[in-house]
């Protein structure tokens, strides 16, 4: 087994070491949330309460008695006291959970049942079913809830599940409206074509597929529907719609307000209560939607330590003579992200690099090797969570680390310039191309607009755009991603920078393409006497376009030199492993077409 | 090395046009595909090259029965395919499997790979128990660990995920698979291994691949014919090496000198012929007296 081969076996061993990802359902998570749970439980409590209705009090709900006539808290028989009827309060509220209860269960579950159905047949289906849906569903959005309840009393017989049967109807259309945009979403997802190759029916697809995906948002829907329907069912009650025989939160608040003045206790009971429901629906909504829909804890905010002063004072006498001939340089530059339980997980660890003046550096890695975190460090553009936990970075002498955005705002543009991957996201779709050019150049610059103007024009012939003026005036959805990356690197070029940082500036693009934007790469870079830091993966571009190489792995810097040498003559093994895997010419398939198919179960071997 | 089939063709497609519906009130449809003939043989893999908007994943979908063609004809082992049914490609779905680019959105994230691997299986009538003891020997054909059935798509890496969608696509035993781009989102290493297990499988197994890919080099390691598409139509059909490294078509010649290799120094030759000729080409379309 030659060097190369052990290389190659050991690293493919890493790659086979699945990662052990902490899993856990959602409910799990959720048992973890003490807001959740708090409110589960008193939820649940609710419940087995309602249970025991016809077990705890002494009284039935609506057994009236002329002795208990607004009987005192505490009174023989009356733990709540009773209200002006002479009814026992405790027994009345007990039941009144059961009503709120069956409110609930009926109009959220009436809402799911239509909402979810139709939400998977009119996002799934074609469009002229969706408009039908769609048209259906707006309509009855269009009904005034409340009214509509009311107007039709006598319809319902007054009968509280008669009313919540068609509030739940009502309520459809907002879980109609979720389920159809989830799975507007989710139905081109490949997944779900590679489920129809796999020979799946619509219905399974739907059923298997598309609702496991869409489940999350729609279960917390239904837990808020729940809420709404319990506080609609006790507005109903307290406006007296309905029947007065089935004791309610509403009802019983109805009638403690009558007896405010005189016996405030009666309506502080089933207020009191209510109250809690609700709000706790509510809060358990929330801690479901934090679960379901993965709110991240936030991350422990870590403050850098000083040390771009120390740093720079340490490491002077070296800096001294790099800086005599290098433009840019990166000193021992470690980044670190704080994980969700407060540690600080390293992502670039230890990184040097010099960029001398007019050259072009390759910075080469896989995905995850830290290079576009380096890259961004330069820019002063890592996310704000990221933490420099060493280091330094100088550009012409001066330290960059620690600098304010507003001391580093001019030097971006001005020193330092970025060309990025998507050239497509990086350009505003509201604004004309010309005139975010012309905003960049004027804002860095005291131009006026009709210089800014001819300068703009200037530089996107000169990055061979063929009609700059229409381009000027084209929206970026009107011109190609070539165009677009030609036009984002005229406004990297425009104030004439030092050094130009490119993040895998032709990885979107189109191989005959690519050859055009590194050429102009190539020809901007003499003209300018740019120093250029070439962030890639691709070696053809580097061989292409690099005068030297770093090639990182796993945030170091394993090996830096010339091109022409590292190309010939890898040292580290990890380099000597890229440059094995890459498909080279040679690697042309000699065997034909296997002849006489064998099934896969006999193995030929 | 064989470049004709030497047997009757698996997949044989003829004069394929497929339209998308314009954008706007009345639009014209757009062609996308203006006419493209191919075939493939068992066993054999045909790579098909193209830039973006050629039209290249569109004919994969085609194929798949996840775009209706506009015109022309598809013949599967003998069977007209162009207009079938929705219970008819359900039963295709035997012979014909993908794999797509994106290994990250082609997994249902909320399914164990237990689940995914084996639902094709149970839809196609296996009993639960056949279709465990199938997962394994699937698992096992990919390279994955055996415990990797009851865990999540998102466990795993990039080239992890890959495998796991070919051995989804191996599950029923089909006769050909339409691989669409399916290294281009992978790291160099990892690219280099998911193209040999590819490889590696077709030889075991004898399936069929239609290899799509926008990268030369890819499609040079395992395709035994290339077929290049521009802007909808094949230009240019041959022999891998012959097309991949001494092609017909002026377009193919200008893909091949795009391409740079990883050679400094072959990467400048490259590069000069490649402007010597776009020179050329300006002053062709100049008229002579135009200097």
């Amino acid at each position: 087994m030659t060097e190369l081969e052990v290389v190659d076996a050991e690293v493919a061993s890493k790659d086979e070491k699945t990662p052990r990802v902490g899993r856990r359902s959602p409910w799990r998570r959720m048992l973890r949330d003490p807001q959740a749970v708090i409110t589960g439980a008193v939820i649940l409590a609710f419940v087995v309460l309602g249970l025991l209705a016809d077990v705890i009090p002494s009284h039935g709900p609506n057994e009236a008695s002329l002795q208990a006539f607004n009987a005192d808290v505490g009174t023989e028989g009356y733990p709540l006291g009773a209200d002006a009827s002479g009814r026992d309060i405790l027994s009345r509220l007990l039941h009144s959970i059961n009503t709120s209860m069956i409110s609930g269960v009926i109009g959220a579950g009436v809402a799911l049942v239509i909402g979810v159905t139709f939400g998977l047949i009119g996002g799934y289906l074609g469009p002229r079913v969706r408009g039908t849906t769609e048209w259906i569903f707006a309509l009855v959005q269009t009904f005034p809830g409340l009214l509509l309840l009311i107007v039709l009393t006598p319809i319902t017989k007054g009968d509280y599940r008669a009313t919540m049967l068609i509030f739940g109807v009502l309520l459809a259309p907002g879980i109609y409206r979720i389920v159809r945009n989830q799975v507007l979403g989710v139905k081109n997802e490949l997944y779900v074509d590679a489920a129809r190759v796999s020979g799946l029916t619509n219905r399974r697809i739907m059923s298997r597929h598309i609702l496991l995906s869409v489940r999350g948002p729609v279960i917390i829907a239904a837990a808020f529907m729940f809420g709404t329907a319990i506080a609609l069912q006790s507005g109903l009650a307290f406006l007296g719609v309905g029947s007065s025989g089935v004791p309610s939160f509403g009802a019983m608040i109805s009638e403690g307000f009558t007896n405010l003045y005189s016996e405030p206790t009666q309506f502080l009971w089933p207020s009191l209560a209510l109250g809690i429901l609700t709000a706790s629906l509510v809060l358990l909504g929330n801690a479901m939607r934090d679960a379901f829909q993965g709110a991240r804890p936030k991350a422990a905010k870590i403050t850098a330590p000083k040390l771009a002063g120390e740093a720079a004072a340490a490491t002077s006498a070296t800096a001294a003579e790099a800086e005599a001939t290098s433009l840019l340089v990166v000193e021992d530059l470690a980044i670190a992200y704080p994980t969700p339980s407060g540690e600080l997980r390293t992502v670039v660890d230890g990184v040097s690099l010099r960029l001398n003046a007019g050259e072009t550096l390759g910075v080469v890695g896989e995905s995850g090797s830290g290079k576009t975190q380096t890259a961004f460090a330069v820019l002063g553009v890592l996310p704000p969570e990221a933490v420099i936990t060493r280091g330094s970075i100088r550009l012409d002498g001066r330290e960059l680390l620690g600098l304010s955005e507003a001391e580093l705002r001019p030097l971006r543009g001005r020193s330092i310039a970025y060309v990025p991957q998507e050239p497509m996201s990086n350009l505003n779709p509201s604004f004309t191309i010309g005139a975010q050019l012309v905003e960049g150049l004027r804002s860095s610059g005291s131009m006026s607009k009709q210089e800014a103007r001819e300068r703009v024009l200037a530089l996107l012939g000169r990055v061979g755009i063929p009609d700059p003026e229409r381009t000027f005036r084209s929206y970026p959805h009107q011109i190609s991603g070539g165009m677009a990356q030609r036009v984002l690197i005229a406004g990297a070029v425009a104030s004439r920078p030092m050094v130009l940082i490119a993040d895998e500036p032709t990885t979107a693009l189109d191989v005959t393409v690519q050859a055009e934007i590194l050429d102009l790469l190539r020809d901007l870079q003499a003209e300018l006497g740019m120093a250029v830091l070439l962030v890639t993966h691709n070696f053809g571009v580097v061989a292409d376009i690099c005068d030297r190489i770093a090639v990182m792995q796993k945030g170091q810097v394993v090996e830096t030199g010339l091109t022409t040498q590292i190309f010939s003559a890898p040292q580290h093994a990890y380099t000597r492993m890229l440059l094995g895997a890459i498909l080279d010419e040679e690697t042309v398939r000699t065997d034909g077409p296997v002849a006489a198919p064998v099934p896969l179960g006999t193995d030929a071997r | 090395m064989t470049t004709t089939a030497p047997t009757a063709p698996l997949l044989d497609v003829k004069d394929l046009r497929v339209s998308f519906p314009g954008r706007g009130f009345r639009a014209k449809p757009v062609e996308v595909l203006h006419g493209v003939d191919l075939s493939i043989a068992p066993g054999e893999a045909l790579g098909v090259v193209g830039e973006s908007g050629s039209g290249k994943t569109t004919i994969g979908r085609a194929v798949l029965g996840l775009v209706k063609p506009s015109g022309g004809s598809m013949t599967f082992a003998g069977r007209d395919i162009t207009a079938a049914t929705a219970k008819e490609r359900r039963a295709l779905a035997r012979d014909i499997q993908v794999v797509f680019q994106d290994p990250y959105t082609s997994l249902n994230p909320a399914m164990e790979i237990g689940d995914i691997l084996s639902e094709p299986l149970v839809v196609q009538g296996a009993t639960p128990k056949d279709a465990r003891a199938r997962v394994r020997t699937l698992l096992d054909q990919v390279g994955l660990p055996s415990d990797a059935v009851h865990r999540l798509p998102r466990e795993f890496s990039g080239g992890q995920r890959q495998r796991v969608a070919i051995a989804r696509a191996l599950a029923p035993e089909p006769k050909l698979i339409v691989c669409d781009e399916p290294v281009s989102a992978l790291d160099l290493s990892t690219q280099a291994r998911v193209l040999d297990l590819f490889i590696d499988i077709q030889r075991r197994t004898g399936v069929a691949y239609m290899f799509i890919s926008h990268d030369l080099a890819v499609v040079r390691h395992v395709s035994h014919r290339v077929g290049v598409l521009y802007r909808g139509d094949m230009v240019e059909t041959g022999p891998g090496d012959k097309v991949t490294s001494a092609p017909d078509h002026p377009y193919t010649q200008k893909l091949l000198l795009a391409a740079p290799v990883s050679d400094p120094v072959a990467q400048r030759q490259r590069r000069e012929e490649r402007q010597r000729r776009a020179q050329e080409a300006r002053e062709q379309v100049q008229p002579a007296g135009v200097v």
